[in-house]
């Protein structure tokens, strides 16, 4: 309580852009937390954007025919080439301006996609475009798996995590596979600005949104967007859910700047138990003290990696 | 609002009126209401922030209300005011 009594002014409303570029009236389940990223972020971004959106929760609930919760304007392509369709924009964009048929205003190109969308299915794009140094964002709602068919397992579900076509019983554990680290994988491309955001943390997600904009070259932001349906938990734990997934550590906060880390100042400086996080969750229900430590373990080990790696690869602005 | 005919429709289905999702009402969805106790609300304006539905505005005098047309009765603005000044209610 204490520390949102300290951090009172940084919660208000006059420092966030008051435009609403995604109307009211979605249809987005009660307490999605995927859809206040994609408000969030469409108050940094402003009007001078252009979106491409891949098949998932965030075009099914925004584009019902014959009508769009969108104020900017959207596209809607299939699963794979949201990467390929917005470099193409971004190229098309640059083209028009240069034979003066469109006038001189910056306009930011924006790749979105959920977690199925950049990490299996659309991945190949998306490494072809942020590869060719388009000017353009890209960025990934990771709801940890494919929630908008009816939580499927994608390369995004946590270890241990159930669902329904990796059930948890009496010989599984549910997900098999350690989460893919997809930020790492960006941060490989070695472009200019990768991130990794919150909706719990708005102001932090928000700047780094304008930062991302801020940048000529390719970026990308890996928002972590909680799912009361496919995560079993009452839709309104889904902020507090995120922000017990930084806390823990199963989901740090840190952006990198042509290769060079630093975490964000949301982190806490001793992590929470995994329990805790776990507990609030009824896809992790049925995991044993056992298999918890074992998941413990593991997020104790990448946290570390990360925090080395910010020691050793400083910003220099710091 | 009325549907089209396949004749009618435009080519490539293009949305031309931007935002016309608000046509729709999401507020019936609602099971429960928030309630607003503005002697308790400091004005921060965290229930704003983290509306997924953008649908809670401030009032001249600074204190916050939902639009009841959207409103999906989360529980999101009830749950994250630490002051404690936001209550959901059964509806009906």
């Amino acid at each position: 309580m204490m520390n949102i009594v300290e951090n009172f002014d940084l919660f208000a409303p006059r420092l966030i852009n008051k435009q609403e570029l995604i109307s009211s009236g979605h249809r987005a389940c009660s307490g999605c937390a995927e859809v206040l990223a994609v408000r969030l972020m469409c108050k940094a971004l402003g009007e001078n954007t252009v979106i491409a959106s891949a098949t998932g929760c965030m075009e099914i609930i925004s584009s019902m025919f014959p009508t769009t919760a969108w104020q900017v304007p959207w596209i809607h392509v299939a699963f794979e080439n949201a990467a390929a369709v917005a470099s193409g924009v971004e190229a098309g964009l640059k083209a028009l301006r240069k034979k003066g048929k469109i006038d001189d205003r910056y306009v930011k190109v924006v790749g979105m996609a959920g977690d199925g969308g950049t990490m299996d299915i659309g991945f190949q794009a998306l490494s072809g475009a942020m590869e060719r140094g388009h000017d353009m964002i890209y960025v990934c709602f990771d709801n940890e798996a494919y929630m908008n068919t009816g939580i499927q397992r994608s390369s995004g579900t946590p270890m241990g995590a159930s669902t329904t076509t990796a059930p948890a019983g009496k010989v599984s554990i549910g997900q098999k596979t350690w989460k893919k680290n997809m930020p790492e994988i960006m941060v490989a491309h070695g472009i200019p600005y990768v991130a990794t955001a919150c909706p719990s943390y708005p102001l932090d997600f928000i700047r780094k949104v304008e930062k991302a904009k801020s940048i000529q070259g390719p970026s990308y932001i890996h928002c972590f967007s909680m799912c009361p349906t496919g995560w079993r938990s009452p839709s309104h734990t889904a902020v507090s859910m995120g922000r017990l997934a930084v806390e823990t550590g199963v989901f740090p906060l840190y952006e990198v700047e042509n290769g060079h880390y630093r975490l964000s100042p949301d982190m806490p400086k001793k992590l929470k138990p995994v329990k805790s996080y776990f507990k609030p969750q009824g896809r992790f229900r049925h995991l044993t003290p056992d298999q918890i430590e074992m998941i413990q373990e593991k997020v104790t080990v990448e946290f570390g990696k990360l925090v080395e790696k910010a020691k050793f690869l400083k910003t220099g602005n710091e | 609002m009325t549907l089209k005919t396949w004749r009618e429709l435009p080519i490539g289905c293009v949305v031309s009126e931007p935002g016309s999702a608000s046509e729709y009402h999401t507020g019936s969805w609602r099971s429960q209401r928030p309630i607003w106790n503005d002697t308790k609300c400091i004005k921060c304006g965290i229930c704003y922030v983290f509306c997924p539905e953008g649908c809670v505005q401030q009032t001249e005098e600074g204190f916050f209300k939902a639009n009841m047309d959207y409103c999906k009765g989360c529980g999101i603005c009830a749950h994250e005011c630490w002051p404690r000044a936001i209550k959901m209610v059964e509806e009906g």
